[in-house]
């Protein structure tokens, strides 16, 4: 029975030896707490002229004498504004729509600001296009108020006015302009078309600029291929939720592939919704070397190498198109890709394959197939445009850079110094330039071998207009006046270029001139964003094919194969100094403030690679020394189930040095392996002395062992068999009669009417969930969670209210050794079997599940706190008072959810915790509306009451009713994937009320019977 | 549009004329009544007019002397009419004060006009001499007092030192009389009280532990006041009164405070708020208090220190630029962890200010009236009804409610606020 699999998180956990497992799964402070240690230190008490009794009175009577110094509050000033601008009332949140396009992400969002002040990015759910943030997005409000940001324009290393930089590089670029040396304007990609208009003026004043768009981590063979099949340089664009059958070859659908963004269309398609009593979903095929986000969601997860990526991918078109492809692939591969192939038959126009091989070929089949199967997932007609790198134009420059052929150099938001492979020699070549000039925020590689740095403002105190899809515009407005001395790239290039315009005006003029055709200018920078109704259809141009079909079927690869990717957190580093992203647990492996080198177990085993645990179980990896080309990196290892045999996976965007605190320098610096801005490169590896400290949340918290965590059936089943079946209650026995737990007969605690008022519940659909963790940094930014840095996390004394645990499950192959396993008697049998399960780790399947909070209606914490700090509201929630609570940490041991957290220390103005809570600056993200904790405290979700609370507040002071939708927590209004649904239960007519209803609705360890207030949807795969 | 109003002000002026002429034999006829023009002084000029001092317009003391009197008549009633004609002295006034021009009055005759001009002329009658007599009065009231008593402490010293001396002197005749006066009988030693009481060790017990009680007492309701900072009245960077603003001026809380309606602050006023009024009301001309050196001189300057900080320039009426923020000292301190919301109290529960904030129209300085505990407020939620009339949001919960109490009326706590998260998170 599907329901009966048993998870496990970890190869430990299969070692049945391993004394750590058992003892981690009855501690819940797995550190050691050294009291004893302390009071039994003999030497140093005997040392001591200060008896036990002595220091007991010292503490007395200061601590007497210090309350009785402290009973004379302290003066608070209140200074109010001289004039108050009328839009701005203390103490309420203004929001305003934007939109962010650092060069990796793009998107349209909404920024809550209070007082002046920028708080929290949140979705603009109206927005048609990329209007849901990632988790990075949501993160990037703290990057605003960065320490490390350039306060001011600099000229050889030193302070300089903007007056005086316009009138230095204006003296070089003219004197250059007279010579005719060439100067490269190396830009990231804008999408802008304002931008576009200035860049063309500036270039036409000075004809020796040439501009190149580069992308930290390029597309741009699939920019190619689709420039030679439409015309244009640009992205196909997909809708996910129009598709039936998905199959993917080695595109991390989910993740950052082509910008992202595809997720929220992905789940929409991933819910059942039954149709004439039969359910349907999309099917999923991934083929995948690193287990990624998209691998994880699959139906069908198949590991292959990068070079039997190509294959498949030939194979597939083959197949498709009726070809004959020369080459034969395993029998596992020819298997899975005969059922895609099915599907995508089957499927129709609503199939579609996509593919993350960054090869023009390999693209230019992808185009070809979904243009053969007339795929309405695929939208060539309006294009993504956040990619426009030109891998031969960028080759060019960076030689030229180099070779010191070039007369100058102006960067604008990026940083090749650091994310090229030859970015030692490009930042040497830089400096002989006649003249370079580095845009950036940051005082980073690049900006530091430039003459000039021309200090960036962040794209919250920025003006600007995208165009992230052809016919797809957004503007962004700033939401806070500039922190520093700072200046648009635009306005001084405007300036360089003789325009006395500012780039506002420019935007506007070029908007009502070109892109509003009528429209209010005023009501699209309200909304933030705005499309045009063209209906340009793009004509494919087809070519023959046979010759590449033919060198990706034969495609090989000598060595191990290393697949570069970028982490959900981190992306392409540029937010290296964010120290939310640093803790964000990847949502794979679960290790926060690192990368390293994942390996499949087998290789691991034949390389002598070892993940092991230590006594606190914390995670420890050995080495490995990577070596592509001439390059050497030594990088820790981590071993993760599902990696392709044959090849590894190191993430890109850190080890970034420059423009970083201390504590966030963290990391190997994998762009060094990015040669050719390709992301699969032949490595070897092998074993390098010592082993690395991880902080791994994923041996931790752990609900291993117990049934009904993650419930989780087939399609067909679903569609087949009854609830009871599938998501079967719990039965408990009272007078030996089995009864369902939710019976009131078997529940020793009264229930309290709960029908009058609001009652809150969350919806939690683990078909819709992807793991982005948007939702872990949205609850980061709006209830002040601390930062609490590498070794607390490595004590497992992590913050996170919410966290995505992370299953590793057998596949249904295993269906037989379950059967065994129920069969079994005796503890050393079902140890064996257990054993046999290490198999699977080869290519488990994944579930995600997000973890709060569950507001139990009969709460084991309440019923242990002493003092009454933990207490129960009539509106569902479990209220947690701080001021009450005085750090017993009973809650926390007798909650069967681990969900509590405890102040270890004082996080915010605490020198030995000097993250953003630590400074001024940093500390203006903190949300007015909910308390800064303090040391030795409990904390834990609140499902956020503070949202609540402000919607009832609002109907009350409009005197209405509240509609169903109002009521959000931070992480259901952060889900754009539709997976979190907030709201009121007694509202029948609520979505979440419908929710409750579903039959694939289940409580977490509901045979505990603490009846939670968040409840979860039954995972349904589409076998 | 420009035309049609061109014939407007046209038009205007012709009234105007024809009430000049049918008017003008008549008001030299009257006397000018200076009480009758004070009233319309106040209601019409007095926003951009003082007497003798400029203002947004000129000092108006003895203007009556400087023009001639129908050449006010008509510039009263439509000054931009003459400006537009090109009065040379219109027009000199006009650029004078910032070219702004002056409302237009058409509504006022001339014999308002006379009472305005006859009130800015009139010097009162000396009132020095009023004064003079009523202060004496009062303090010969507390003086009298003390005489009194003084008297009567003076009459109970004389009458203590006769029996001291009465005493004495039939002592003395008793010595000379040689009558014995009983001695002091000498009693068999006695323990002394203390002994005694050291040494029954119930009465130690008891008292032991009524010492303790008492003092456990005292020291908690020492420690219960720690941080309570009841009556709290900082001194203030502007001495602002509230009795003067709320109390005598009536101003409505909510005019400065409000933000109070919508938000969780109730907001300390912006500046600008202040120059709504203050640009006009540059001088302190209500009661004084004398005791307290609250003069009109020192409220006055009080003013001049929100215009320094406002940047305001009296003299040409104008900002400056220049500001210099008010750092008020904060009275109402809520610890961190209470979330409180104005806009609940004020606007749901339509809660008086001065429920919590005591008699604030008559505070001089205002100081810290509720312990603002947490007792206090639970009390409070205990006792108070919520206002669930003409509130939609109620409806439903309210009748929900009273139906599953039994009562017609609901109280905060019934409603929930009572619990711990409602307040603390």
């Amino acid at each position: 029975m599907a329901a009966n699999k048993t998870y496990w998180k970890n190869a430990e956990q299969l070692n049945e030896n391993s004394p750590l497992v058992d003892q981690l799964e009855q501690k819940e402070f797995a550190e050691y707490v050294p009291v004893n240690e302390f009071l039994e230190d003999k030497e140093s008490l005997e040392d001591s002229s200060t008896s036990r009794r002595d220091f007991l009175k010292y503490v007395g009577f200061s601590t007497a004498a210090a309350s009785l110094a402290a009973c004379e509050g302290p003066v608070i000033k209140s200074v109010p504004y001289v004039v108050q601008p009328e839009q701005i009332r203390p103490g309420v949140a203004n929001y305003y729509a934007t939109a962010i396009a650092d060069g990796f992400d793009y998107g349209s969002i909404l920024i809550k600001t209070r007082e002046g002040r920028p708080i929290k990015v949140e979705n603009n759910p109206d927005a048609p296009t990329l209007g849901g943030a990632n988790a990075r997005v949501h993160a990037s409000v703290l990057s605003m108020y960065d320490t490390q940001r350039l306060q001011g324009p600099k000229a050889n290393g030193s302070d300089i006015s903007w007056e005086d930089l316009h009138l230095q590089v204006g003296a070089k670029l003219n004197a250059l302009a007279v010579t005719g040396k060439e100067v490269v304007l190396l830009t990231q990609t804008f999408a802008s078309p304002t931008t576009t208009k200035i860049i063309a003026a500036f270039l036409a004043k000075y004809p020796n600029v040439k501009h190149v768009s580069f992308d930290t981590v390029a597309s741009s063979d699939a920019v190619a291929a689709f420039e030679e099949a439409y015309g244009v340089r640009a992205l196909a664009d997909y809708d996910f939720s129009k598709a039936e059958t998905i199959v993917s070859v080695g595109a991390d659908i989910l993740g950052d592939w082509q910008g992202g963004g595809y997720d929220s269309g992905y789940s929409k398609s991933r819910v059942p919704h039954k149709h004439h009593g039969k359910a349907s979903m999309s099917k999923h095929f991934q083929f995948e070397a690193n287990m990624t986000l998209s691998g994880a969601a699959a139906d069908h997860r198949v590991p292959a190498t990068p070079s039997a990526q190509k294959n498949i991918l030939a194979h597939i078109y083959g197949a498709l198109m009726g070809t004959a492809v020369s080459g034969t692939l395993s029998d596992a591969h020819q298997a899975k890709v005969t059922a895609a192939i099915a599907a995508l038959k089957a499927a129709g126009d609503k199939g579609v394959v996509v593919s993350g091989i960054q090869d023009q070929g390999a693209q230019a089949l992808v185009l070809a197939i979904n243009n053969a199967l007339g795929s309405q997932v695929m939208d060539a007609d309006s294009p993504r445009l956040i990619r426009q790198e030109n891998g031969t134009e960028v080759k060019a420059v960076i030689d030229s850079v180099v070779a010191g052929t070039l007369g100058g150099l102006i960067t604008v938001g990026i940083n090749p110094a650091f994310t090229l492979p030859e970015g030692k020699a490009f930042a040497d070549g830089m400096r002989k330039l006649d003249l370079s000039v580095a845009f950036s925020m940051k005082e980073d590689e690049t900006a530091s071998a430039a003459q000039y740095i021309a200090a960036l403002p962040h794209y919250l105190e920025s003006w600007g207009d995208y165009e992230f899809k052809a016919g797809h515009f957004a503007l962004a407005q700033p939401t806070i006046r500039p922190l520093f001395d700072t200046l648009q790239f635009q306005d001084a290039i405007l300036k360089w270029t003789g325009s006395e315009q500012s780039y506002y005006d420019a935007i506007q003029d070029n908007w009502s001139a070109n892109i509003l055709g009528g429209n209010s200018w005023n009501s699209v920078l309200h909304d933030g964003y705005f499309s045009t109704n063209s209906s340009n259809k793009a004509n494919y141009s087809s070519r023959d094919l046979s010759s590449t079909v033919n060198a990706l079927a034969t495609a090989k690869a000598e060595g191990m194969e290393l697949t570069l990717y970028t982490k959900t957190g981190m992306g392409d580093g540029q937010q290296a100094n964010n120290p939310w992203l640093q803790e964000f647990p990847d949502p794979i492996t679960r290790v926060t403030w690192d990368n390293y080198l994942t390996v499949s177990a087998s290789d691991a085993n034949a390389l002598g690679l070892k993940n092991v645990n230590v006594a606190n179980g914390a995670l420890n990896g050995s080495y490995a020394k990577v070596t592509v080309g001439e390059t050497s990196l030594t990088v820790p290892v981590v071993i993760q189930p599902g990696q392709a045999k044959g090849s590894v996976g190191l993430a890109l965007g850190y080890g970034e040095r420059m423009g970083v605190q201390d504590e966030m320098q963290i990391g190997v610096n994998a762009f060094a392996f990015y040669y050719n801005a390709k992301d699969v490169q032949v490595a070897s590896v092998s074993l390098a002395d010592g082993y690395h400290e991880f902080a791994c949340t994923q041996l931790h918290n752990t609900l291993m062992g117990r049934g009904d965590i993650v419930k989780e059936t087939t399609l067909e089943v679903f569609n087949t068999k009854d609830k009871s079946y599938w998501n079967a209650v719990p039965m408990v026995s009272k007078n030996h009669i089995e009864q369902e737990v939710t019976s009131p007969e078997v529940d020793m605690w009264q229930n309290f009417d709960r029908s009058i008022g609001h009652h809150f519940n969350l919806s939690i659909d683990l078909n819709a969930c992807t793991g982005c963790g948007a939702c872990v940094i949205a609850c980061h930014a709006e209830n002040n969670v601390p930062v609490v840095g590498k070794t607390e996390v490595r004590r497992s004394r992590d913050m996170h209210w919410l966290r995505i645990d992370r299953y590793y499950s057998s596949e249904e192959t295993f269906e037989g050794d379950l059967t065994t396993k129920e069969n079994i008697s005796g503890i050393g049998d079902s140890l064996t079997t257990f054993g046999r399960m290490e198999q699977a780790s080869e290519n488990p399947q994944v579930t995600f599940q997000p973890v709060m909070c569950q507001h139990c209606n009969h709460a084991p914490c309440e019923t242990v706190c002493p003092v009454a700090a933990s207490s129960h509201g009539r509106q569902g929630q479990n209220h947690m008072a701080y001021n009450r609570c005085v750090g017993t940490r009973y809650c926390a041991n007798n909650c069967p959810y681990k969900v509590r957290r405890f102040n270890w220390f004082l996080y915010n103005k605490n020198d030995e915790f000097d993250y953003h809570m630590n400074n001024d600056l940093g500390r203006m993200v903190l949300n007015p509306d909910v308390v800064v904790r303090s040391r030795g405290v409990m904390e834990k979700c609140s499902m956020c009451i503070q949202k609540t609370q402000k919607t009832i507040l609002d109907a009350k002071l409009d005197g209405r009713e509240i509609v169903d939708g109002e009521f959000q927590t931070a992480c259901s209004a952060a889900c754009s994937n539709g997976a979190m649904t907030f709201g009121d239960i007694n509202d029948k007519e609520s979505k979440v009320a419908e929710l409750k209803a579903n039959d694939r609705m289940y409580h977490l360890l509901e045979s505990v019977g603490t009846k939670p207030n968040v409840m979860y949807q039954t995972k349904v795969r589409n076998l | 549009m420009r035309k049609i109003s061109l014939d407007a002000v046209a038009g205007v002026k012709n009234i105007v004329l024809a009430l000049v002429i049918t008017m003008s034999f008549t008001v030299n006829a009257q006397d000018a009544d200076p009480m009758a023009g004070k009233k319309l002084f106040n209601a019409n000029c007095a926003a951009c007019h003082k007497l003798n001092k400029k203002a947004v317009g000129p000092a108006l003391k003895g203007v009556s002397a400087k023009y001639d009197k129908e050449w006010l008549y008509s510039w009263i009633k439509n000054s931009s009419a003459m400006i537009k004609a090109g009065d040379a002295q219109a027009v000199a006034i006009w650029e004078e004060y910032n070219k702004t021009a002056m409302t237009a009055f058409p509504l006022l005759s001339d014999s308002d006009i006379d009472n305005i001009l006859a009130y800015t002329d009139y010097t009162p009658p000396a009132q020095a001499v009023a004064a003079g007599t009523t202060a004496p009065v009062a303090a010969q009231d507390s003086f009298s007092n003390d005489i009194i008593l003084g008297a009567l402490a003076l009459v109970f010293g004389i009458l203590v030192m006769m029996l001291i001396l009465v005493n004495r002197t039939l002592q003395k005749i008793a010595a000379a009389q040689g009558v014995e006066l009983a001695p002091k009988e000498e009693k068999p030693a006695r323990r002394p009280l203390w002994q005694a009481f050291a040494q029954n060790q119930f009465l130690v017990l008891i008292s032991v532990v009524f010492l303790l009680l008492s003092s456990a007492y005292f020291a908690y309701g020492y420690l219960m006041q720690v941080g309570v900072d009841q009556g709290y009245m900082p001194v203030q960077p502007i001495h602002y009164s509230h009795k003067i603003h709320a109390g005598a001026n009536q101003i409505e809380c909510k005019y400065c405070h409000s933000s109070a309606r919508v938000s969780k602050h109730s907001g300390i006023p912006s500046l600008n708020v202040c120059m709504n009024c203050h640009q006009n009301i540059a001088e302190y001309n209500g009661e004084e208090d004398l005791e307290n050196g609250y003069t009109k001189d020192f409220y006055t300057k009080e003013i001049k220190k929100l215009y320094a900080a406002v940047g305001w320039d009296e003299e040409n009426q104008q900002y400056t630029g220049k500001t210099e923020p008010v750092k008020w000292v904060r009275i109402h301190n809520l610890p961190d962890f209470v979330y409180f919301n104005h806009a609940q109290h004020v606007q749901v529960g339509q809660i008086e200010c001065q429920t919590c904030h005591g008699p604030v129209e008559e505070m001089e300085v205002m100081y810290q009236y509720s312990p603002l505990t947490m007792g206090w407020c639970i009390n409070c939620h205990r006792e108070t009804n919520v206002k669930v009339e003409n509130n939609e949001y109620y409806s439903k919960i309210h009748e929900a409610l009273s139906k599953k109490y039994g009562v017609e009326k609901l109280t905060v706590a019934q409603m929930g606020g009572l619990e711990c998260g409602k307040c603390h998170y």
